[in-house]
C-alpha cells in the first residue's frame, strides 16, 4: 500500500484552521491568539527543520552522528524542563538534574529496547532509534518537569508544615515524604491515563501513523504496545530520579529545609 | 532521662551578634525584643534549622556530634503558628496525653478532633502537648501563649512551667509581655541592635 502524497497547499489548508481558531480567540479576547500562532509557527518550522536534519542522517547513518543528535535532543529536552519550573533550583541545579535524569532513564530505555527487543542492524540505525527516542525524551521530559514543580512548588507552599515536621525531630526524607510522593504521582499520572485510555478513548499517535502509512494493525499494535511500556518505564525511572535528587538537594547536611537554593521564574 | 544544661557558645545569626548563654536544667530564660529583632531567629538557629555561627550544646554535645533529625528531637523548638498534617489531633501526639490535655483544660475526646475545625488558641495549646509527648531534652518556645485568652494563658504557664521543673528541662521562653516575664522568667535577657543582654 501506498502513502498518499500530502502536497504544500493540502497542509495550508489545516493551517487556515490554525488561523481561523487565532482569530475567534482574538475576537474572544481569550489573550491566547499570540501564543498559538507562535506554537503554530514554532511547529511548522521545527518539524520542517527536523525532517531535512532526518533525511541527512538516514542517508550519513553512523553511529557518531546519530548519538550527536540524540545528546543535541537530549540537551534541548533539559532546558525544556528547566523552562517549565515555577521555581527552579539555583546553579544549574534544576538543568542538571532534569537532563542527567531523562539521560539515565530515556537514553539506557531505548537503548536496552534497540538492542534486546527490536534489534535492528546496525543497532543504532537511525530509522529506529531516532523516532524511539525522541518519544521517549519527549514523554520522559513531560514527567521529569511535572515531578519537580510540583516537588519545588509544593515545598515552597508547605513549608511551615515540612520545618514543622522537622522541628518535631522527623528526617528530612519523612518530612518531605507526602509531598514527594505528590510530586511522583503528578510525574507518572499521564502516562498510567493514556495507558489506561489507549484504543478505548484515544487511538496513540504512533500506531496511527503506522497504520496511514500503511503498516497491517496488528503490527502497528505490537509497536504501540513496547512504546507505551518502554515510555512507563523511562518516565517512571526519570521521575523518580529527579524527585529524589532534587528533594535531597532542597535540604542540606543538617537535614534543613534549604528555600534559598530555590529562585522564581518571573518570565 | 538524665539532665543536661543548654548552652550556646558563640551563636550568631544574620540579625544576631554572637551570643554565648548557658540554661541549667529547670531553667526558664526568657528572651525579649522588640518584632524583628531576631527573637525567632535565634531560637531557629538553636534548633539548628537555619544556617548560622558558632554552635549550641547540650550537655556536652554539640549540634555537629548528632545528625540534624536527633538534635531537634532532644532541641525541641514550638513555634508560635504550628502546622498539622494528619486528619485527627490524636495521631500527632506521640503517645496519648490524658494529663496533658486535661491540665490545659481539654476534654478527653480532644485526641479525636479534627485538626480542621482547631481554633488558633487550641493550636497553640495542643502544639505544647504535642512537642511536650516527644520527651524532649530542651524547650526553645516561641511566644507560647501569644494566642490565648487571660485565663488560659495563666493556664498554660502554669501547666509550661511545671513540666520544665519537674523534667528538668533547660528553657529558652520568647515572651512579649513583661508581667508574664516576671511570673515565669528564672532570668531575663534583651535582643536590641543585634545583641542579647541579661536584664
Amino acid at each position: 500500500m501506498e502513502v498518499i502524497d500530502l502536497s504544500w497547499w493540502q497542509l495550508a489548508l489545516a493551517a487556515g484552521l490554525v488561523v481561523v481558531l487565532a482569530t475567534c480567540i482574538y475576537l474572544a479576547r481569550l489573550g491566547l491568539a499570540g501564543s498559538l500562532l507562535v506554537a503554530a509557527t514554532r511547529t511548522a518550522v521545527q518539524l520542517a527543520l527536523v525532517g531535512l536534519v532526518l533525511e541527512a542522517l538516514f542517508s550519513v547513518g553512523s553511529l557518531l552522528w546519530v548519538a550527536l543528535m540524540g545528546l543535541g535532543m537530549l540537551l534541548l529536552a533539559g532546558r525544556e524542563v528547566m523552562a517549565r519550573q515555577q521555581r527552579r533550583l539555583r546553579g544549574g541545579w534544576s538543568f542538571t538534574i532534569g537532563t542527567a535524569a531523562m539521560f539515565v532513564s530515556a537514553f539506557s530505555v531505548t537503548v536496552l529496547t534497540l538492542v534486546a527487543v527490536i534489534g535492528p542492524t546496525p543497532w543504532y540505525e537511525p530509522q529506529y532509534a531516532i523516532p524511539l527516542l525522541g518519544m521517549m525524551l519527549g514523554n520522559t521530559m513531560t514527567g521529569v518537569a511535572l515531578g519537580l514543580d510540583r516537588l519545588t512548588e509544593g515545598l515552597w507552599r508547605q513549608r511551615q508544615l515540612v520545618e514543622n515536621r522537622l522541628m518535631l525531630g522527623e528526617t528530612w526524607s519523612s518530612a518531605c515524604g507526602s509531598i514527594r510522593r505528590e510530586a511522583m504521582r503528578s510525574g507518572l499520572m499521564p502516562i498510567i491515563n493514556s495507558m489506561a485510555a489507549a484504543g478505548i478513548v484515544s487511538l496513540p499517535g504512533m500506531m496511527t501513523g503506522q497504520i496511514l502509512a500503511g503498516t497491517a494493525p496488528a503490527l502497528a499494535v505490537k509497536y504501540q504496545i513496547l512504546i507505551m511500556f518502554t515510555i512507563a518505564a523511562g518516565t517512571g525511572f526519570g521521575t523518580f530520579v529527579a524527585v529524589s535528587v532534587a528533594s535531597r538537594r532542597l535540604f542540606d547536611h543538617r537535614e534543613r529545609l534549604r528555600l534559598d537554593r530555590l529562585t522564581s521564574s518571573t518570565a | 532521662m538524665k539532665e543536661q544544661r543548654l548552652s550556646l557558645d558563640q551563636l550568631s545569626t544574620d540579625l544576631l551578634q554572637p551570643a554565648s548563654l548557658e540554661v541549667a536544667p529547670g531553667e526558664i530564660i526568657c528572651l525579649s525584643g522588640a518584632s524583628g529583632s531576631g527573637k525567632t531567629r535565634l531560637l531557629r538557629a538553636i534548633a539548628d534549622l537555619e544556617p548560622h555561627g558558632g554552635t549550641a550544646r547540650l550537655g556536652h554535645r554539640a549540634q555537629g556530634e548528632m545528625r540534624g533529625h536527633a538534635w531537634r528531637r532532644q532541641v525541641m523548638l514550638v513555634p508560635a503558628e504550628s502546622a498539622w498534617w494528619f486528619d485527627t489531633v490524636g495521631e500527632h501526639l506521640q503517645q496519648p496525653q490524658p494529663e496533658a490535655l486535661a491540665a490545659l483544660g481539654f476534654s478527653d475526646e480532644a485526641g479525636e478532633w479534627s485538626v480542621d475545625r482547631l481554633s488558633s488558641g487550641e493550636k497553640q495549646r495542643l502544639a505544647l502537648v504535642r512537642a511536650m509527648s516527644f520527651k524532649p531534652a530542651a524547650l526553645l518556645l516561641d511566644e507560647p501563649t501569644a494566642n490565648l485568652d487571660p485565663d488560659t494563658t495563666r493556664a498554660t504557664e502554669n501547666w509550661l512551667v511545671e513540666c520544665i521543673h519537674k523534667r528538668r528541662l533547660p528553657a529558652l521562653w520568647v515572651a512579649h509581655d513583661q508581667e508574664q516575664i516576671e511570673r515565669v522568667a528564672d532570668r531575663h535577657f534583651h535582643i536590641a541592635d543585634g545583641r542579647l543582654e541579661e536584664r
